[in-house]
Protein backbone atom coordinates (compact mmCIF):
# COMPACT_ATOMS: atom_id res chain seq x y z
CA UNK A 1 0.00 0.00 0.00
CA UNK A 2 2.41 2.52 1.13
CA UNK A 3 4.88 1.62 -1.99
CA UNK A 4 1.78 1.87 -4.24
CA UNK A 5 1.18 5.73 -2.66
CA UNK A 6 4.84 6.22 -3.02
CA UNK A 7 4.54 4.98 -7.29
CA UNK A 8 1.42 7.26 -7.34
CA UNK A 9 3.56 10.52 -5.98
CA UNK A 10 6.01 9.80 -8.88
CA UNK A 11 3.57 8.84 -11.27
CA UNK A 12 1.64 12.57 -10.83
CA UNK A 13 4.97 14.42 -10.92
CA UNK A 14 5.69 12.69 -14.20
CA UNK A 15 2.51 13.92 -15.20
CA UNK A 16 2.94 17.40 -14.14
CA UNK A 17 6.62 17.94 -16.09
CA UNK A 18 4.82 16.60 -19.50
CA UNK A 19 2.11 18.94 -19.17
CA UNK A 20 2.34 22.29 -21.24
CA UNK A 21 -0.88 23.64 -19.46
CA UNK A 22 -0.33 24.93 -16.67
CA UNK A 23 -4.06 25.06 -16.02
CA UNK A 24 -3.59 21.48 -14.68
CA UNK A 25 -1.31 22.19 -12.44
CA UNK A 26 -3.77 22.93 -9.64
CA UNK A 27 -5.83 19.71 -10.39
CA UNK A 28 -2.10 18.19 -10.25
CA UNK A 29 -1.66 19.59 -6.67
CA UNK A 30 -5.03 18.88 -4.83
CA UNK A 31 -4.43 15.14 -6.34
CA UNK A 32 -0.94 15.08 -4.66
CA UNK A 33 -2.30 16.30 -1.12
CA UNK A 34 -4.75 13.49 -1.47
CA UNK A 35 -2.14 11.36 -1.46
CA UNK A 36 -0.45 12.61 0.83
CA UNK A 37 -3.11 12.36 3.15
CA UNK A 38 -3.96 9.01 2.22
CA UNK A 39 0.00 7.73 3.25
CA UNK A 40 -0.54 9.66 6.62
CA UNK A 41 -3.60 7.46 7.34
CA UNK A 42 -2.13 4.76 6.09
CA UNK A 43 1.10 4.85 8.68
CA UNK A 44 -1.66 5.42 11.28
CA UNK A 45 -3.22 2.21 10.60
CA UNK A 46 -0.76 0.41 10.37
CA UNK A 47 1.37 1.04 13.74
CA UNK A 48 2.46 -2.30 15.30
CA UNK A 49 4.50 -1.89 18.65
CA UNK A 50 7.97 -3.79 18.55
CA UNK A 51 9.05 -6.64 20.93
CA UNK A 52 10.60 -5.91 24.05
CA UNK A 53 13.20 -7.86 24.97
CA UNK A 54 12.94 -7.37 28.83
CA UNK A 55 9.99 -6.35 30.81
CA UNK A 56 10.51 -2.93 32.52
CA UNK A 57 9.14 -1.57 35.51
CA UNK A 58 9.67 1.77 34.12
CA UNK A 59 6.89 4.04 34.28
CA UNK A 60 6.29 5.86 31.14
CA UNK A 61 3.51 6.04 28.81
CA UNK A 62 5.27 3.49 26.01
CA UNK A 63 5.92 0.56 28.42
CA UNK A 64 3.14 -1.99 28.46
CA UNK A 65 4.48 -3.85 31.24
CA UNK A 66 4.65 -1.13 33.88
CA UNK A 67 1.48 -1.53 35.91
CA UNK A 68 2.34 -5.06 35.95
CA UNK A 69 5.82 -5.19 37.08
CA UNK A 70 4.31 -2.55 39.84
CA UNK A 71 2.65 -5.94 41.51
CA UNK A 72 6.02 -6.55 42.62
CA UNK A 73 6.61 -3.47 43.63
CA UNK A 74 3.73 -3.74 45.84
CA UNK A 75 4.88 -7.14 47.17
CA UNK A 76 2.08 -8.22 45.86
CA UNK A 77 4.38 -11.02 43.75
CA UNK A 78 7.56 -11.69 44.29
CA UNK A 79 8.94 -12.07 40.35
CA UNK A 80 6.17 -10.90 37.44
CA UNK A 81 8.95 -11.17 35.04
CA UNK A 82 8.80 -14.92 35.68
CA UNK A 83 5.51 -15.12 33.61
CA UNK A 84 7.67 -14.94 30.37
CA UNK A 85 8.74 -18.39 31.13
CA UNK A 86 5.45 -20.25 31.23
CA UNK A 87 3.46 -21.49 28.79
CA UNK A 88 -0.52 -22.20 28.84
CA UNK A 89 -2.60 -23.93 26.47
CA UNK A 90 -6.15 -23.30 25.99
CA UNK A 91 -8.81 -25.26 25.04
CA UNK A 92 -11.85 -23.73 23.18
CA UNK A 93 -11.73 -20.45 21.78
CA UNK A 94 -15.16 -19.40 22.55
CA UNK A 95 -17.04 -16.95 24.88
CA UNK A 96 -14.45 -18.07 27.96
CA UNK A 97 -11.32 -18.88 26.04
CA UNK A 98 -11.08 -16.70 23.93
CA UNK A 99 -11.48 -13.48 26.81
CA UNK A 100 -9.29 -15.76 28.98
CA UNK A 101 -6.57 -16.19 26.06
CA UNK A 102 -6.36 -11.64 25.90
CA UNK A 103 -6.24 -11.27 29.34
CA UNK A 104 -3.18 -13.61 29.09
CA UNK A 105 -1.85 -11.99 26.52
CA UNK A 106 -1.91 -8.60 28.07
CA UNK A 107 -0.36 -10.03 31.35
CA UNK A 108 2.58 -10.76 29.09
CA UNK A 109 2.51 -14.47 29.49
CA UNK A 110 5.08 -16.66 27.56
CA UNK A 111 3.63 -19.28 24.96
CA UNK A 112 -0.29 -19.28 24.33
CA UNK A 113 -1.22 -23.07 22.66
CA UNK A 114 -4.63 -22.29 21.55
CA UNK A 115 -6.98 -25.07 20.03
CA UNK A 116 -10.47 -25.07 18.56
CA UNK A 117 -12.34 -26.68 15.21
CA UNK A 118 -14.65 -24.20 15.21
CA UNK A 119 -15.17 -20.97 12.89
CA UNK A 120 -15.84 -17.15 14.17
CA UNK A 121 -19.76 -16.17 13.38
CA UNK A 122 -22.02 -13.30 13.42
CA UNK A 123 -24.09 -15.51 15.82
CA UNK A 124 -21.43 -14.79 18.35
CA UNK A 125 -21.22 -11.45 18.09
CA UNK A 126 -22.84 -11.07 21.80
CA UNK A 127 -19.86 -12.57 23.52
CA UNK A 128 -16.39 -10.83 23.92
CA UNK A 129 -13.31 -10.53 21.96
CA UNK A 130 -14.16 -11.56 18.39
CA UNK A 131 -14.84 -8.71 15.43
CA UNK A 132 -17.43 -8.92 13.14
CA UNK A 133 -14.93 -8.81 10.13
CA UNK A 134 -13.74 -11.95 11.27
CA UNK A 135 -16.78 -13.76 10.65
CA UNK A 136 -15.77 -16.86 8.79
CA UNK A 137 -11.94 -17.27 9.83
CA UNK A 138 -11.29 -20.00 11.99
CA UNK A 139 -11.16 -19.10 15.92
CA UNK A 140 -7.66 -19.98 16.25
CA UNK A 141 -6.42 -17.59 13.03
CA UNK A 142 -8.65 -15.00 14.11
CA UNK A 143 -7.54 -15.29 18.05
CA UNK A 144 -3.58 -15.06 16.44
CA UNK A 145 -4.51 -12.25 14.28
CA UNK A 146 -5.48 -9.98 17.26
CA UNK A 147 -3.81 -11.32 20.10
CA UNK A 148 -0.13 -10.65 17.81
CA UNK A 149 -1.49 -7.22 17.49
CA UNK A 150 -2.04 -6.40 21.12
CA UNK A 151 1.02 -8.18 22.13
CA UNK A 152 3.73 -9.69 19.73
CA UNK A 153 6.14 -10.67 22.48
CA UNK A 154 3.88 -13.36 23.46
CA UNK A 155 4.73 -17.09 21.53
CA UNK A 156 1.40 -18.16 19.56
CA UNK A 157 0.57 -21.78 18.49
CA UNK A 158 -2.68 -22.55 16.91
CA UNK A 159 -4.14 -25.99 16.20
CA UNK A 160 -7.45 -26.15 14.55
CA UNK A 161 -8.64 -29.69 15.42
CA UNK A 162 -11.39 -31.62 17.66
CA UNK A 163 -9.60 -33.10 20.49
CA UNK A 164 -12.41 -35.61 20.84
CA UNK A 165 -11.38 -37.69 17.87
CA UNK A 166 -8.71 -39.75 18.00
CA UNK A 167 -6.79 -38.03 15.30
CA UNK A 168 -6.91 -35.00 17.26
CA UNK A 169 -6.17 -36.40 19.97
CA UNK A 170 -2.80 -37.45 19.09
CA UNK A 171 -1.94 -34.26 18.08
CA UNK A 172 -2.99 -32.52 20.99
CA UNK A 173 -1.22 -34.96 23.19
CA UNK A 174 1.97 -34.66 21.23
CA UNK A 175 1.98 -30.38 20.99
CA UNK A 176 1.43 -30.66 25.23
CA UNK A 177 4.66 -32.83 25.63
CA UNK A 178 6.58 -30.24 22.97
CA UNK A 179 9.49 -29.07 25.18
CA UNK A 180 10.85 -26.43 22.65
CA UNK A 181 10.22 -23.31 24.30
CA UNK A 182 11.93 -24.86 27.33
CA UNK A 183 13.62 -27.74 26.88
CA UNK A 184 14.33 -27.69 30.83
CA UNK A 185 11.28 -27.72 31.74
CA UNK A 186 10.15 -30.60 33.86
CA UNK A 187 7.16 -32.76 33.22
CA UNK A 188 5.07 -31.86 29.58
CA UNK A 189 5.72 -28.45 27.66
CA UNK A 190 3.14 -26.30 29.12
CA UNK A 191 2.75 -25.39 32.47
CA UNK A 192 -1.41 -25.26 33.07
CA UNK A 193 -3.84 -26.50 30.92
CA UNK A 194 -7.03 -24.58 30.43
CA UNK A 195 -10.62 -26.07 29.52
CA UNK A 196 -12.51 -23.53 28.13
CA UNK A 197 -14.89 -25.85 26.33
CA UNK A 198 -18.61 -26.04 26.19
CA UNK A 199 -19.71 -29.67 26.69
CA UNK A 200 -18.89 -32.72 28.92
CA UNK A 201 -17.50 -34.71 26.18
CA UNK A 202 -14.27 -32.59 25.47
CA UNK A 203 -13.64 -31.84 29.39
CA UNK A 204 -13.72 -35.92 29.51
CA UNK A 205 -11.07 -35.67 27.20
CA UNK A 206 -8.88 -32.95 28.35
CA UNK A 207 -9.56 -34.77 31.85
CA UNK A 208 -8.03 -37.86 29.61
CA UNK A 209 -4.94 -35.75 28.74
CA UNK A 210 -4.20 -33.94 31.51
CA UNK A 211 -4.34 -37.51 33.78
CA UNK A 212 -2.19 -39.40 31.31
CA UNK A 213 0.41 -36.74 31.41
CA UNK A 214 0.17 -35.66 35.20
CA UNK A 215 -0.43 -31.92 33.92
CA UNK A 216 -2.24 -29.73 36.20
CA UNK A 217 -5.29 -28.21 34.09
CA UNK A 218 -8.47 -25.62 35.27
CA UNK A 219 -11.58 -26.33 34.05
CA UNK A 220 -14.45 -23.88 33.85
CA UNK A 221 -17.48 -23.98 32.66
CA UNK A 222 -20.88 -21.69 31.69
CA UNK A 223 -24.41 -22.83 32.68
CA UNK A 224 -26.42 -23.37 29.31
CA UNK A 225 -28.69 -20.80 30.72
CA UNK A 226 -26.11 -18.10 31.03
CA UNK A 227 -26.63 -17.45 34.55
CA UNK A 228 -24.31 -19.65 36.38
CA UNK A 229 -20.94 -20.77 35.73
CA UNK A 230 -17.56 -22.14 37.83
CA UNK A 231 -13.78 -22.42 37.45
CA UNK A 232 -12.12 -25.85 39.22
CA UNK A 233 -8.06 -26.96 39.93
CA UNK A 234 -7.44 -30.12 38.98
CA UNK A 235 -3.96 -31.87 39.97
CA UNK A 236 -3.79 -35.29 38.59
CA UNK A 237 -3.79 -37.80 41.88
CA UNK A 238 -4.02 -34.52 44.44
CA UNK A 239 -7.34 -33.38 43.25
CA UNK A 240 -10.60 -35.39 42.36
CA UNK A 241 -10.14 -35.58 38.36
CA UNK A 242 -13.33 -34.52 36.27
CA UNK A 243 -14.28 -38.16 36.01
CA UNK A 244 -13.81 -38.92 39.61
CA UNK A 245 -16.89 -37.70 39.86
CA UNK A 246 -19.97 -36.46 38.54
CA UNK A 247 -19.77 -32.76 37.23
CA UNK A 248 -20.78 -30.44 39.45
CA UNK A 249 -22.58 -27.56 38.53
CA UNK A 250 -24.03 -24.44 40.73
CA UNK A 251 -27.60 -24.48 40.65
CA UNK A 252 -29.41 -21.60 39.19
CA UNK A 253 -31.32 -21.17 42.43
CA UNK A 254 -34.60 -21.07 40.69
CA UNK A 255 -37.10 -23.88 40.40
CA UNK A 256 -36.07 -25.66 37.95
CA UNK A 257 -39.23 -26.35 36.31
CA UNK A 258 -39.72 -22.69 35.07
CA UNK A 259 -36.79 -23.16 33.14
CA UNK A 260 -38.04 -22.95 29.53
CA UNK A 261 -35.62 -25.13 27.55
CA UNK A 262 -37.92 -25.98 24.74
CA UNK A 263 -36.33 -24.98 20.66
CA UNK A 264 -33.22 -23.51 22.05
CA UNK A 265 -29.78 -25.60 22.55
CA UNK A 266 -28.19 -22.46 24.90
CA UNK A 267 -28.14 -18.99 25.67
CA UNK A 268 -25.02 -16.63 26.75
CA UNK A 269 -23.95 -13.57 27.70
CA UNK A 270 -20.63 -11.88 27.56
CA UNK A 271 -21.00 -11.00 31.32
CA UNK A 272 -21.49 -14.26 32.61
CA UNK A 273 -18.40 -15.33 30.41
CA UNK A 274 -16.51 -12.74 31.33
CA UNK A 275 -16.40 -13.14 34.53
CA UNK A 276 -15.63 -16.64 34.48
CA UNK A 277 -12.48 -15.91 32.16
CA UNK A 278 -11.62 -13.10 34.52
CA UNK A 279 -12.24 -15.64 37.85
CA UNK A 280 -10.12 -18.36 35.88
CA UNK A 281 -7.32 -16.20 34.66
CA UNK A 282 -7.00 -14.66 38.29
CA UNK A 283 -6.49 -18.11 39.85
CA UNK A 284 -4.15 -19.04 36.87
CA UNK A 285 -1.72 -15.79 37.40
CA UNK A 286 -2.02 -16.96 40.98
CA UNK A 287 -1.08 -20.38 40.62
CA UNK A 288 1.92 -19.27 38.22
CA UNK A 289 3.40 -16.96 39.65
CA UNK A 290 2.45 -17.90 43.55
CA UNK A 291 0.35 -15.52 45.14
CA UNK A 292 -2.70 -15.66 47.17
CA UNK A 293 -4.78 -19.25 47.74
CA UNK A 294 -5.40 -20.90 44.39
CA UNK A 295 -8.67 -21.76 44.68
CA UNK A 296 -10.06 -25.53 44.41
CA UNK A 297 -13.27 -24.89 43.33
CA UNK A 298 -15.44 -21.57 42.80
CA UNK A 299 -18.81 -21.26 41.64
CA UNK A 300 -21.03 -18.38 40.40
CA UNK A 301 -24.86 -18.15 40.89
CA UNK A 302 -25.34 -14.68 38.61
CA UNK A 303 -29.35 -14.57 40.15
CA UNK A 304 -28.29 -14.20 43.90
CA UNK A 305 -24.38 -13.15 43.49
CA UNK A 306 -23.26 -16.06 45.37
CA UNK A 307 -19.93 -17.85 45.01
CA UNK A 308 -20.01 -21.09 46.46
CA UNK A 309 -16.16 -22.85 47.42
CA UNK A 310 -14.90 -26.41 48.21
CA UNK A 311 -12.75 -29.09 47.87
CA UNK A 312 -13.11 -32.44 46.07
CA UNK A 313 -10.67 -35.51 46.50
CA UNK A 314 -9.76 -38.06 44.42
CA UNK A 315 -12.26 -41.13 43.87
CA UNK A 316 -10.11 -44.32 44.94
CA UNK A 317 -13.12 -45.83 42.47
CA UNK A 318 -12.42 -43.63 39.62
CA UNK A 319 -13.58 -45.07 36.22
CA UNK A 320 -10.47 -43.39 34.30
CA UNK A 321 -7.68 -45.70 35.31
CA UNK A 322 -4.43 -42.90 34.13
CA UNK A 323 -6.68 -41.21 37.29
CA UNK A 324 -6.40 -44.49 39.76
CA UNK A 325 -2.08 -44.41 38.52
CA UNK A 326 -1.86 -41.07 39.41
CA UNK A 327 -3.35 -41.41 42.52
CA UNK A 328 -0.99 -44.28 43.19
CA UNK A 329 1.83 -41.85 42.82
CA UNK A 330 0.91 -39.32 44.64
CA UNK A 331 0.45 -41.79 47.81
CA UNK A 332 3.83 -42.90 47.39
CA UNK A 333 4.99 -39.32 47.13
CA UNK A 334 3.46 -38.43 50.55
CA UNK A 335 6.80 -39.20 53.04
CA UNK A 336 8.68 -37.33 50.86
CA UNK A 337 5.58 -34.17 50.73
CA UNK A 338 5.73 -34.39 54.43
CA UNK A 339 9.42 -33.85 54.76
CA UNK A 340 9.18 -30.60 52.19
CA UNK A 341 6.06 -28.98 53.90
CA UNK A 342 7.79 -29.59 57.63
CA UNK A 343 11.18 -27.88 56.43
CA UNK A 344 8.85 -25.01 54.77
CA UNK A 345 6.96 -24.29 57.62
CA UNK A 346 10.15 -23.85 59.91
CA UNK A 347 11.72 -21.54 57.93
CA UNK A 348 8.64 -19.59 57.83
CA UNK A 349 8.24 -19.88 61.46
CA UNK A 350 11.31 -18.25 61.95
CA UNK A 351 10.99 -15.48 59.79
CA UNK A 352 7.50 -14.78 61.18
CA UNK A 353 6.83 -11.74 63.07
CA UNK A 354 6.30 -11.77 66.96
CA UNK A 355 2.59 -11.23 66.20
CA UNK A 356 0.44 -9.44 63.20
CA UNK A 357 -2.85 -8.35 65.01
CA UNK A 358 -1.54 -6.90 68.51
CA UNK A 359 -4.36 -5.16 69.29
CA UNK A 360 -7.43 -5.30 67.46
CA UNK A 361 -8.76 -1.87 67.89
CA UNK A 362 -11.62 -2.71 64.89
CA UNK A 363 -13.23 -5.75 66.82
CA UNK A 364 -12.54 -7.57 63.29
CA UNK A 365 -12.78 -11.36 63.95
CA UNK A 366 -9.42 -12.66 63.39
CA UNK A 367 -10.22 -16.61 63.29
CA UNK A 368 -9.10 -18.12 59.99
CA UNK A 369 -12.35 -18.86 58.10
CA UNK A 370 -10.98 -22.28 56.54
CA UNK A 371 -11.82 -23.96 59.63
CA UNK A 372 -15.71 -23.79 58.42
CA UNK A 373 -15.10 -23.94 55.13
CA UNK A 374 -17.13 -27.22 53.48
CA UNK A 375 -14.55 -29.83 52.54
CA UNK A 376 -16.51 -32.99 50.91
CA UNK A 377 -14.93 -36.12 49.56
CA UNK A 378 -16.45 -37.26 46.10
CA UNK A 379 -19.22 -39.23 47.78
CA UNK A 380 -20.05 -36.77 49.97
CA UNK A 381 -22.72 -34.52 50.82
CA UNK A 382 -22.56 -31.29 48.58
CA UNK A 383 -22.22 -27.83 50.36
CA UNK A 384 -24.96 -25.46 49.19
CA UNK A 385 -25.56 -24.38 45.55
CA UNK A 386 -24.06 -26.92 44.17
CA UNK A 387 -25.22 -30.26 42.36
CA UNK A 388 -24.48 -32.78 40.39
CA UNK A 389 -25.00 -32.49 36.58
CA UNK A 390 -24.75 -36.48 36.12
CA UNK A 391 -25.65 -39.80 37.90
CA UNK A 392 -23.16 -41.62 38.48
CA UNK A 393 -22.71 -45.06 36.42
CA UNK A 394 -24.85 -47.84 38.37
CA UNK A 395 -23.00 -50.44 39.78
CA UNK A 396 -22.86 -53.34 37.37
CA UNK A 397 -21.56 -57.24 36.93
CA UNK A 398 -19.64 -58.15 33.98
CA UNK A 399 -21.20 -61.18 32.26
CA UNK A 400 -19.58 -64.09 32.66
CA UNK A 401 -16.52 -65.86 29.92
CA UNK A 402 -18.86 -68.60 29.56
CA UNK A 403 -21.97 -65.97 28.75
CA UNK A 404 -19.86 -64.58 26.00
CA UNK A 405 -18.84 -67.60 24.45
CA UNK A 406 -21.93 -68.69 23.49
CA UNK A 407 -22.40 -66.23 21.00
CA UNK A 408 -22.54 -67.85 17.72
CA UNK A 409 -20.66 -65.30 15.36
CA UNK A 410 -17.52 -63.72 17.38
CA UNK A 411 -15.81 -62.83 14.02
CA UNK A 412 -15.47 -58.46 13.43
CA UNK A 413 -15.53 -59.22 9.46
CA UNK A 414 -18.72 -61.23 9.53
CA UNK A 415 -20.45 -59.02 11.87
CA UNK A 416 -19.73 -55.89 9.52
CA UNK A 417 -21.13 -57.99 6.48
CA UNK A 418 -24.00 -59.21 8.23
CA UNK A 419 -24.64 -55.31 8.84
CA UNK A 420 -24.32 -54.22 5.69
CA UNK A 421 -26.21 -56.98 4.32
CA UNK A 422 -28.99 -55.40 6.63
CA UNK A 423 -28.19 -51.75 4.91
CA UNK A 424 -28.17 -53.00 1.41
CA UNK A 425 -32.44 -53.49 1.31
CA UNK B 1 -36.74 -43.61 32.68
CA UNK B 2 -38.66 -40.61 32.87
CA UNK B 3 -38.99 -38.30 29.85
CA UNK B 4 -39.33 -41.14 27.06
CA UNK B 5 -42.33 -42.24 25.52
CA UNK B 6 -43.70 -46.10 25.66
CA UNK B 7 -42.49 -46.76 22.11
CA UNK B 8 -38.62 -45.46 22.77
CA UNK B 9 -38.53 -47.50 26.38
CA UNK B 10 -40.12 -50.63 24.76
CA UNK B 11 -37.53 -50.51 21.89
CA UNK B 12 -34.71 -49.71 24.06
CA UNK B 13 -35.37 -52.61 26.17
CA UNK B 14 -34.85 -55.22 23.13
CA UNK B 15 -31.30 -53.62 22.04
CA UNK B 16 -28.48 -55.90 23.20
CA UNK B 17 -26.67 -54.62 26.12
CA UNK B 18 -23.13 -54.12 25.61
CA UNK B 19 -20.48 -55.15 28.16
CA UNK B 20 -16.83 -53.75 27.41
CA UNK B 21 -16.00 -50.76 28.43
CA UNK B 22 -13.17 -50.08 26.06
CA UNK B 23 -12.75 -46.65 23.92
CA UNK B 24 -10.84 -46.25 20.51
CA UNK B 25 -7.35 -45.82 21.65
CA UNK B 26 -8.05 -49.22 24.01
CA UNK B 27 -6.16 -51.52 21.11
CA UNK B 28 -7.67 -55.16 21.76
CA UNK B 29 -10.35 -54.77 24.03
CA UNK B 30 -11.60 -51.91 21.17
CA UNK B 31 -12.04 -54.73 18.80
CA UNK B 32 -14.47 -56.77 21.57
CA UNK B 33 -16.23 -53.57 21.77
CA UNK B 34 -16.74 -52.94 18.17
CA UNK B 35 -18.17 -56.58 17.90
CA UNK B 36 -20.75 -55.35 20.99
CA UNK B 37 -21.35 -52.46 18.79
CA UNK B 38 -22.56 -54.34 15.40
CA UNK B 39 -24.12 -57.11 17.11
CA UNK B 40 -26.47 -54.38 18.66
CA UNK B 41 -26.83 -52.33 15.60
CA UNK B 42 -27.49 -55.43 13.93
CA UNK B 43 -30.08 -56.50 16.65
CA UNK B 44 -31.62 -53.12 16.43
CA UNK B 45 -31.91 -53.25 12.82
CA UNK B 46 -33.58 -56.42 12.15
CA UNK B 47 -36.02 -55.21 15.11
CA UNK B 48 -36.63 -52.10 13.27
CA UNK B 49 -36.95 -54.11 9.60
CA UNK B 50 -39.68 -56.62 11.58
CA UNK B 51 -41.68 -53.97 13.00
CA UNK B 52 -41.73 -52.00 9.58
CA UNK B 53 -40.02 -49.02 11.44
CA UNK B 54 -36.72 -49.17 9.56
CA UNK B 55 -35.45 -46.17 9.80
CA UNK B 56 -31.47 -45.37 9.02
CA UNK B 57 -28.53 -46.74 7.73
CA UNK B 58 -24.76 -46.55 9.44
CA UNK B 59 -21.75 -48.06 9.04
CA UNK B 60 -17.73 -47.64 10.23
CA UNK B 61 -15.84 -45.69 7.20
CA UNK B 62 -12.56 -46.62 8.54
CA UNK B 63 -11.09 -50.15 9.68
CA UNK B 64 -10.41 -48.83 13.26
CA UNK B 65 -14.60 -48.37 13.38
CA UNK B 66 -13.72 -45.22 14.58
CA UNK B 67 -16.00 -43.07 11.93
CA UNK B 68 -19.31 -43.56 10.57
CA UNK B 69 -21.43 -42.18 8.46
CA UNK B 70 -25.00 -43.12 6.74
CA UNK B 71 -28.67 -42.01 5.87
CA UNK B 72 -31.81 -41.81 8.52
CA UNK B 73 -34.84 -40.65 7.60
CA UNK B 74 -38.19 -39.49 9.13
CA UNK B 75 -41.41 -39.64 7.32
CA UNK B 76 -44.11 -36.98 7.99
CA UNK B 77 -47.34 -36.08 6.55
CA UNK B 78 -46.95 -39.20 4.38
CA UNK B 79 -44.04 -38.03 2.79
CA UNK B 80 -40.26 -39.29 3.94
CA UNK B 81 -37.41 -37.13 4.75
CA UNK B 82 -33.56 -37.91 4.48
CA UNK B 83 -30.44 -36.85 6.04
CA UNK B 84 -26.65 -37.87 5.83
CA UNK B 85 -25.90 -38.68 9.55
CA UNK B 86 -22.21 -39.04 10.41
CA UNK B 87 -20.30 -39.21 14.16
CA UNK B 88 -16.57 -39.93 15.64
CA UNK B 89 -16.42 -42.11 18.51
CA UNK B 90 -14.68 -39.95 21.04
CA UNK B 91 -11.65 -41.32 22.56
CA UNK B 92 -13.27 -41.10 26.13
CA UNK B 93 -15.93 -43.60 24.64
CA UNK B 94 -18.01 -45.10 26.08
CA UNK B 95 -18.22 -42.57 29.53
CA UNK B 96 -19.29 -39.86 26.57
CA UNK B 97 -21.33 -40.44 24.16
CA UNK B 98 -21.04 -39.84 20.58
CA UNK B 99 -22.16 -36.51 18.83
CA UNK B 100 -24.37 -37.03 15.95
CA UNK B 101 -23.88 -35.15 13.31
CA UNK B 102 -26.35 -34.02 10.55
CA UNK B 103 -24.45 -31.86 8.27
CA UNK B 104 -27.66 -30.63 5.93
CA UNK B 105 -28.99 -29.07 9.02
CA UNK B 106 -27.09 -27.21 9.96
CA UNK B 107 -27.74 -23.66 10.87
CA UNK B 108 -31.17 -24.62 9.73
CA UNK B 109 -32.51 -25.01 13.87
CA UNK B 110 -31.75 -23.64 17.22
CA UNK B 111 -31.78 -27.27 18.55
CA UNK B 112 -28.32 -28.02 16.94
CA UNK B 113 -24.56 -26.84 17.92
CA UNK B 114 -21.90 -25.78 15.51
CA UNK B 115 -21.27 -28.34 12.17
CA UNK B 116 -24.85 -29.85 12.65
CA UNK B 117 -24.28 -31.50 15.62
CA UNK B 118 -27.62 -32.68 17.22
CA UNK B 119 -28.75 -31.24 20.67
CA UNK B 120 -29.93 -34.00 22.92
CA UNK B 121 -32.64 -33.26 25.78
CA UNK B 122 -31.64 -33.09 29.48
CA UNK B 123 -32.72 -36.87 29.88
CA UNK B 124 -30.17 -38.42 27.29
CA UNK B 125 -27.24 -37.78 28.74
CA UNK B 126 -27.88 -38.45 32.36
CA UNK B 127 -29.41 -41.91 30.90
CA UNK B 128 -25.99 -42.50 29.52
CA UNK B 129 -23.91 -42.21 31.97
CA UNK B 130 -25.95 -44.06 34.48
CA UNK B 131 -25.63 -46.96 31.84
CA UNK B 132 -21.98 -46.76 30.84
CA UNK B 133 -20.95 -48.73 29.11
CA UNK B 134 -23.81 -50.81 28.35
CA UNK B 135 -25.52 -48.20 26.01
CA UNK B 136 -23.56 -48.22 22.56
CA UNK B 137 -24.05 -46.88 18.92
CA UNK B 138 -27.33 -48.45 18.70
CA UNK B 139 -28.65 -46.71 22.24
CA UNK B 140 -27.53 -43.59 20.86
CA UNK B 141 -29.66 -43.81 18.07
CA UNK B 142 -32.16 -45.04 19.91
CA UNK B 143 -32.58 -42.58 22.64
CA UNK B 144 -30.71 -39.66 21.08
CA UNK B 145 -31.92 -39.56 17.38
CA UNK B 146 -34.93 -40.76 17.32
CA UNK B 147 -36.82 -38.81 19.59
CA UNK B 148 -34.73 -35.57 17.98
CA UNK B 149 -36.18 -36.21 14.43
CA UNK B 150 -39.76 -37.02 15.48
CA UNK B 151 -39.18 -33.38 17.64
CA UNK B 152 -37.88 -31.57 15.13
CA UNK B 153 -38.52 -32.69 11.65
CA UNK B 154 -41.97 -31.86 11.67
CA UNK B 155 -41.26 -28.55 13.04
CA UNK B 156 -39.03 -27.83 10.55
CA UNK B 157 -40.93 -28.85 7.17
CA UNK B 158 -44.12 -27.11 8.56
CA UNK B 159 -42.02 -24.23 8.87
CA UNK B 160 -40.59 -24.43 5.65
CA UNK B 161 -36.93 -24.46 6.51
CA UNK B 162 -37.07 -27.51 4.69
CA UNK B 163 -38.07 -29.20 1.74
CA UNK B 164 -39.33 -32.75 0.37
CA UNK B 165 -36.88 -33.41 -2.74
CA UNK B 166 -40.20 -33.79 -4.99
CA UNK B 167 -41.54 -30.65 -3.75
CA UNK B 168 -38.14 -28.72 -3.79
CA UNK B 169 -37.29 -29.70 -7.48
CA UNK B 170 -40.43 -29.12 -8.80
CA UNK B 171 -40.06 -25.11 -7.10
CA UNK B 172 -37.15 -25.01 -9.06
CA UNK B 173 -39.45 -25.44 -12.15
CA UNK B 174 -41.59 -23.56 -11.37
CA UNK B 175 -39.51 -20.60 -10.31
ZN1 LIG C 1 -10.53 -39.69 38.78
Amino acid sequence: MEAELKNLLSDLHALEDSLRDPTHHSLIDKMRSRVERLSVMENSRVVQRVKIKDMSAEVVDSNPYSRLMALQRMGIVDNYERIREFSVAIVGIGGVGSVAAEMLTRCGIGRLLLYDYDKVELANMNRLFFRPEQAGMTKTDAAVQTLSDINPDVVLESYTLNITTVQGFETFMSSLNNKSFRPDKEGSGVDLVLSCVDNYEARMVVNQACNELSQTWMESGVSENAVSGHIQLLVPGETACFACAPPLVVASGVDERTLKREGVCAASLPTTMGVVAGLLVQNTLKYLLKFGNVTPYLGYNALKDFFPTMEMKPNPQCSNAACLEKQKEYALAKPARDAAARAKMEVEISLEPECLHEDNDWNISVVDDSDVQVSSTSSGALPEGLVFELPSADEFQKPSVSEETTNTVDDLEDLRRQLEALNAD
Amino acid sequence: MEGWDRTTKSTLTQIPLLSVKAGPRDGSAWTQRLKEEYKALIAYTSMNKSNDNDWFRISATNPEGTHWAGKCWYVHNLLKYEFDLQFDIPVTYPATAPELELPQLDGKTQKMYRGGKICLTVHFKPLWAKNCPRFGIAHALCLGLAPWLAAEIPILVDSGMIKHKDDAASSIESS
